[in-house]
């Protein structure tokens, strides 16, 4: 297959389940510093797609390339290190530790069990989690238990963790789900800044809040492809009312 | 002064200290030297709990075979022991004069190739943690790449236990069987069975556990030991965010073996012999509860429990053998069912908030009482035993 500029491609990629193929020869391309949103019915393959890019997920045919090196067979901690990070549905973050904390085990340094052995809290770990934990509105709470945060700031903490890392493409899996207005206005503004330097993938059902952060839709059908586009031509599209807008 | 108590309270070597103490000055002054040996014996088995509180309380990953390293750390010590027990002069009733008395019994004629290396002490002792470390990471490492975790790799723990007894009781012309290597006597021609050597051996002892407290404790501080919790509660965060959750498992279980496998060793030199009746799934299983009991969050913890459980079995096996194995089931289960952190645990949560408030009662002017642990508790079930693990992290 041929290099490109993406920063992902992804080629007649398939998954099945006993036979049941919940992605079946999906073709997806991003561009670096693009805000990609993933819409589509349940159970369409959203989740699974971005299980399938991160490695939680093995594919059974097809490839998946970052920044043109193929990743299908990689283990998911290779692909974390190569700069895919992932957010996962339900807040995942580490309850019974501080914020701080939760932000400087996240930090790329020492993630060998010896250079975890090693790992000191120098000051250039220090100034990036004051940093990330600036963006995500917790510079106040870093001494906090992380399991006492509201819902809301439980979402932007484990997408703090992914911003340690700085990793080149992020996927977020429903990052407002359950967010009050105020927060959801918060978290836009935030997936706005930080999409500036790196490309992300959004799962979103909310269509007000995909209208307002998207440069690019992917509607999802049956684990193919129904329509991509700007969110007006998307809506537009008869195919798409169908299945999904239309309910 | 108040720097040094600041520190201790700040790391939570307060506790550590006490059990030191009692350790190295009230044992040796309240016991005569009987006891004593009976205590450092126990203590043999503290390095296996602490183990425990590595693998299982921060790593989340039960093993039932723990045994199995404290045995081969046990019989390489042995070896030594007994090829040094069985010099031509003392074995010249044999028929094959200068191999081990078992040896002679089966009608081996030559030491076999593989304890020549035995001969040398350095080669023992290297062996003494190598040996286990190896097969814990043979072990670990094929399991944890293929994400066998849990119960599963409790099973297979208790089935390398079980293959090693019977490797041990059938190999019985290499490795003394079911009796086991008995007859140790010097070490270097020191002999070990004097009541002073008895005395040094029980410092050592207890030295060589308190060094593992603080070795253990380390990690618990450092960036491992937080991974180890997160791995706990959250696998799929860690291994997302670029760590592998599999080689942080195999670290913790090879530390664990190697713990163990220094108390086998300390075992054989304090008892004077040793015996696959150490190796198998019984006294794997009675290792976890003393850990269990001890409470699996807390280094002293374990320490106090792994003593707790060895008098009481000492005591009421002695008193009552037959009702004993019932006992220690029941006080297993009730533990895990009443207070799953132990007596550490209860500690935490019951005799340190008591002390505070008899501190801050005694003192009403300073500050106001800090609101109770389980305060913050109430919307969420789960969160009472989130606090008392974090809680639970001091030393």
């Amino acid at each position: 297959m041929s290099n490109t500029d993406f920063v992902l491609a992804i080629e007649d990629l398939t998954v099945s389940f006993d036979g049941f193929k919940a992605i079946d020869n999906l073709n997806l391309y991003l561009d670096r510093g693009e805000l990609r949103v993933v819409i589509g019915p349940n159970g369409a393959g959203k989740t699974t797609l971005l299980d399938l890019i991160c490695g939680k997920t093995r594919a059974s045919a097809g490839s998946i390339k970052f920044k043109n090196e193929e990743m299908t067979r990689l283990p998911e901690h290779i692909r974390v290190r190569a700069g895919i990070g992932r957010k996962f549905q339900t807040p995942s973050i580490y309850e019974n530790l501080s914020v701080f904390k939760n932000l400087e085990v996240s930090f790329p340094r020492g993630r060998g069990v010896f250079g975890a052995l090693g790992f000191r809290c120098d000051d250039e770990v220090r100034a990036k989690v004051d940093e990330v934990a600036g963006m995500i509105g917790l510079a106040d709470r870093l001494d906090m238990e992380a399991g006492l945060l509201s819902h809301g700031q439980k979402q932007w903490l484990e997408i703090g963790m992914l911003l340690m890392q700085d990793p080149e493409l992020l996927m977020l899996d429903e990052p407002i789900a359950g967010m009050s207005a105020k927060e959801r206005e918060l978290t836009a503004e935030l997936l706005l800044r930080i999409c500036r330097n790196r490309s992300v993938i959004v799962i979103e059902h909310d269509m007000e809040f995909v209208s307002r952060i998207a440069h690019k839709v992917t509607v999802m059908h049956q684990g193919k492809i129904l329509a991509e586009g700007p969110m007006e031509k998307v809506q537009a599209d008869p195919k798409v009312i169908d299945v999904y807008l239309g309910h | 002064m108040n720097a040094i108590k600041n520190w201790l309270m700040r790391g939570g070597y307060g506790s550590f200290v006490i059990l030191a103490l009692i350790l190295v000055v009230v044992f040796p002054l309240a016991m005569d030297i009987f006891r004593l040996n009976l205590v450092g014996k126990y203590l043999t088995y503290g390095f296996v709990a602490i183990g425990l509180v590595m693998l299982w309380g921060y790593g989340g990953v039960l093993s039932l075979g723990q045994g199995v390293f404290f045995g081969l750390g046990g019989y390489a010590m042995a070896m030594f022991l007994k090829l040094e027990a069985s010099d031509p002069e003392s074995t010249k009733i044999q028929s094959t004069p200068g191999i081990p008395d078992f040896m002679d019994w089966n009608q081996l004629t030559a030491l076999p190739l593989w304890w020549e290396p035995f001969k040398s002490l350095p080669f023992a002792l290297f062996a003494v943690v190598a040996v286990p470390v190896l097969l814990a990471f043979v072990v670990s490492f094929a399991m944890f790449k293929r994400r066998v975790g849990g119960v599963y790799f409790a099973i297979i723990t208790q089935a390398v236990a079980l293959i090693l007894t019977v490797l041990i009781i059938g190999q019985q012309g290499y490795t003394g069987g079911v009796n086991g290597m008995t007859d140790l006597k010097t070490l270097l021609g020191w002999d070990i069975r004097t009541d002073g050597a008895k005395y040094v051996l029980y410092f050592v002892n207890a030295g060589l556990l308190l060094g593992a407290i603080l070795l253990c404790r380390w990690i618990q501080l450092s960036k491992l030991g937080t991974l180890l919790l997160a791995m706990r509660d959250k696998e799929d965060r860690v291994r997302f965010s670029g760590y592998d959750v599999s080689m942080f498992k195999v670290f913790a279980f090879c530390l664990a073996a190697g713990l163990s496998a220094i108390g086998g060793a300390m075992f054989t030199l304090q008892v004077g012999f040793m015996s696959p009746s150490f190796v198998g799934i019984v006294p794997s299983i009675e290792m976890v509860i003393f850990a269990a009991i001890g409470g699996r969050m807390s280094l002293v913890g374990a320490v106090y429990g792994t003593l707790l459980v060895n008098f009481g079995k000492t005591y009421f096996s002695e008193s009552f053998p037959d009702l004993w194995l019932f006992l220690m089931a029941a006080l297993f289960i009730g533990v895990v069912m009443a207070f799953p952190n132990g007596l550490a645990g209860l500690y935490e949560s019951h005799v340190k908030p008591w002390l505070a408030r008899r501190r801050s009662a005694g003192a009403p002017a300073t500050l106001p009482v800090p609101p109770a642990p389980a305060g913050h508790a109430a919307p969420v079930k789960a969160e009472p035993a989130l606090s008392a693990r974090v809680s639970g992290q001091t030393a």
